[in-house]
């Protein structure tokens, strides 16, 4: 008798709560969601070993070796060759907008030297902010080269194959020299705290007026959305800001990381990345019901933002469709000007395109905002 | 004669359910006029379309002689709402509340009026509480006064004594009329029949339709109720019997009396003749109660919305 009550009390308490459940449509597709996206993303999107990565090449010496040459390398998988600069200068530029991974270099007296006998070198610079990508396509270059040396010098040209043994290929990493993992995670968590605080702090606020029944107070007082919503966001700006100086200083202090291109491209753009995030939180709030739900919504937005981003994996190992939900989120964009301040000291011409791609963000967060905010309870 | 309010046919529509059914209502300036229905009536839908937060499907009017679509921000410049629900911030103090209310209307002398409104309250010396940590009662004087803060014209208050204990209530009231002598209008939602014979005139709204209109007395009067009420021992106890006996629209219990009613005279006293013959039972006919009256509405209107 004392287990029947046990298990009737028990039941009318399972009962209640899976209504509940049921009742909060948006917890449970959060339920399901959540759980799909991780299994998609870890399972599909993430190649840590991304191949067929953009290659620029400046071939000032173009022969039957240096084509032998940049055909293994491209055989190897993991150069596509998308560039020919004509200029050093031009490939550095590609290097620091990270529209290449890489830049090959064949000099102009690469062939006339291996003829001569003496020793020839090939440059291949990379863009080691993230260690994980430029690693194994690194290693495999060298290799790759001197098989297709050995293999394709036949015939007439066979005398040269001693001097293949004589071709150096210098590997540069550059931004990231010791391939350090935590100069690029630093960047890239500034990123992810901001996104996560940001988004949720500014959810939570509005959703919380709602929930606690001050909304209707508020909507009935002539105050127009316009003033509720920057009003709302500008004390968590300034929160931001306290962030990024804390996470700065840490990163100065214990891991050698600063700014190393200009300060005031990196305030501007840490600035519009903080805004967008608020922007984007306070249109969870005005879908949101209430406080879980928003918390929920934040986390759903947070999860691609670290996965699909770049910051935990390789962007480019990612495949298009990931790729294209990363380029729509503001955490990629502001992670790539943060990467290119902090370990590339690149310019605003390199970084221009992804504070367009930030203001774009921005600007279609907040339209979207304001006309979801209502100024009737209708 | 100014209207304070003067709407008329109001519809309000929630998918295929018709909260607010062509209501007019016109409230002089200056006058408290009782706002009752039961639960799910349509009031607190028809407060918010006057005050702007809902935009009417049909009909339309003025709200201190502003258009109700057109002029929402200069109705609500002039207006004060008070939310059913507690709508200040419970981790202000009483006295930030109050200071946001008045930033927020742009308000001069905000300082000075602070301090008269925390004055009034008698809360000067709690002025740095919480409001959450405030009580019912005190919670609905504070929101009172902070709807007050800005001068409006027009006070919109929704059930405002809800759950509050009766010397707070009449305190509320007494600050009702105070305002009310000062020129503000008053529209108020209430439940609490004491508090409807408070007012100076009287909407009964049932199932969004507007059933009656006028003083406590008007409306008496026109219902054409006839009632009766017996006291003597076990007098209570006939209620459960009479209440579904044909003519009868209500029977209750109060204390050990009973109050009976209907609409037509022969057929209730047919209903209670076969009780009239035990002598320890006193019948008496009375003045039906204008919660007779409510409920005798309820069931008409309940029998309207069937018809359709």
């Amino acid at each position: 008798m004392r287990w029947g009550g046990f298990l009737r009390r028990l039941g009318a308490i399972i009962t209640k709560e899976v209504r509940q459940l049921g009742r909060d449509r948006l917890t449970f597709a959060m339920m399901f969601g959540v759980p799909i996206m991780q299994l998609l993303l870890f399972g599909y999107a993430i190649d840590t070993d991304p191949h067929r990565l953009p290659t620029a090449v400046v071939a000032a010496d173009q022969s039957q070796i240096t084509r032998t040459i940049l055909s293994a390398l491209a055989n190897t998988g993991y150069m596509r060759f998308t560039h020919q600069p004509n200029s050093e200068a031009e490939a550095n530029e590609l290097l620091q907008s990270g529209e290449v991974q890489f830049v090959v270099t064949i000099p102009s007296d690469f062939t006339r030297r291996l003829v001569r006998g003496e020793r020839a070198q090939i440059l291949i610079d990379a863009d080691a902010t993230d260690p994980m990508a430029a690693a194994n396509p690194l290693a495999a270059a060298k290799p790759a080269i001197e098989q297709a040396l050995a293999r394709d010098l036949v015939g007439p040209l066979s005398g040269l194959r001693s001097a293949a043994d004589s071709v150096d290929v210098v590997l540069q990493r550059r931004y990231n020299p010791e391939g350090k993992s935590n100069l690029n995670v630093v960047p890239g968590l500034l990123a992810v705290i901001l996104t996560q605080t940001m988004v949720m702090m500014t959810a939570l606020a509005v959703t919380r007026e709602r929930e606690r029944g001050t909304m209707e107070n508020l909507l009935a007082m002539p105050v127009r959305p316009l003033e509720v919503m920057i009003g709302k966001i500008t004390p968590y700006i300034a929160i931001g800001a306290v962030q990024v100086t804390v996470i700065l200083l840490v990163s100065w202090l214990l891991f050698g990381v600063g700014v190393q291109g200009s300060f005031t491209l990196f305030c501007l753009g840490t600035a519009l990345f903080i805004t967008a995030n608020l922007a984007i939180g306070f249109t969870i709030s005005t879908v949101t019901q209430n406080q879980l739900q928003a918390m929920q919504a934040s986390v759903f937005l947070l999860l691609p933002s670290i996965l699909l981003s770049g910051f935990m994996f390789p962007f480019r190992g990612m495949p298009v469709w990931a790729q294209w939900i990363g380029e729509v989120l503001p955490a990629t964009h502001f992670m790539r000007i943060v990467r290119g301040l902090m370990l590339k000291g690149a310019g605003f011409g390199s970084i221009s395109a992804e504070m367009v791609a930030l203001v774009a963000i921005l600007v279609v967060v907040s339209t979207l905002a304001i006309s979801r905010y209502k100024v009737t309870l209708d | 004669m100014t209207l304070a309010i003067d709407v008329h046919d109001l519809v309000k529509r929630y998918g295929p359910r018709t909260v607010v059914d062509h209501v007019n209502l016109a409230v002089e300036q200056g006058r408290i006029c009782g706002f009752l229905g039961p639960n799910g009536s349509g009031k607190t839908t028809t407060l918010r379309m006057i005050c702007g937060l809902l935009t009417p499907d049909g009909g339309g009017g003025t709200c201190l002689g502003h258009d109700l679509v057109r002029e929402r921000e200069a109705i609500k410049r002039q207006t004060g709402y008070m939310t059913q629900r507690f709508g200040l911030y419970e981790d202000l103090t009483i006295r930030e509340n109050l200071e946001f209310v008045g930033r927020v209307y742009g308000l001069d002398r905000l300082r000075q009026r602070v301090d008269a409104s925390l004055e009034r309250l008698e809360l000067t010396t709690r002025q740095h509480q919480l409001a959450g940590a405030l009580s019912g009662g005190w919670k609905q004087r504070l929101a009172l006064a902070a709807c007050v803060l800005h001068e409006p014209r027009l006070l919109l208050l929704d059930e405002p004594t809800a759950g509050v204990d009766p010397k707070a209530r009449r305190a509320f009231w007494d600050e009702i009329h105070a305002y009310a002598a000062q020129g503000i209008t008053v529209l108020v939602s209430t439940h609490y029949m004491d508090e409807a014979e408070r007012c100076h005139e009287i909407a009964y709204i049932a199932y969004g339709e507007l059933m009656a209109r006028g003083t406590a007395e008007d409306i008496i009067k026109a219902s054409g109720l006839i009632a009766f009420v017996a006291s003597g021992p076990g007098a209570d106890r006939l209620a459960v019997r009479l209440r579904d006996a044909p003519g009868v629209t209500a029977a209750a219990a109060f204390g050990t009396a009973l109050h009976v009613c209907g609409p037509d005279r022969e057929a209730l006293l047919k209903a209670i003749e076969p009780y009239r013959a035990d002598p320890a039972i006193k019948w008496e006919e009375a003045e039906p109660t204008l919660e007779d009256v409510f409920i005798h509405l309820m069931g008409k209107a309940r029998d309207n919305a069937l018809d359709q």
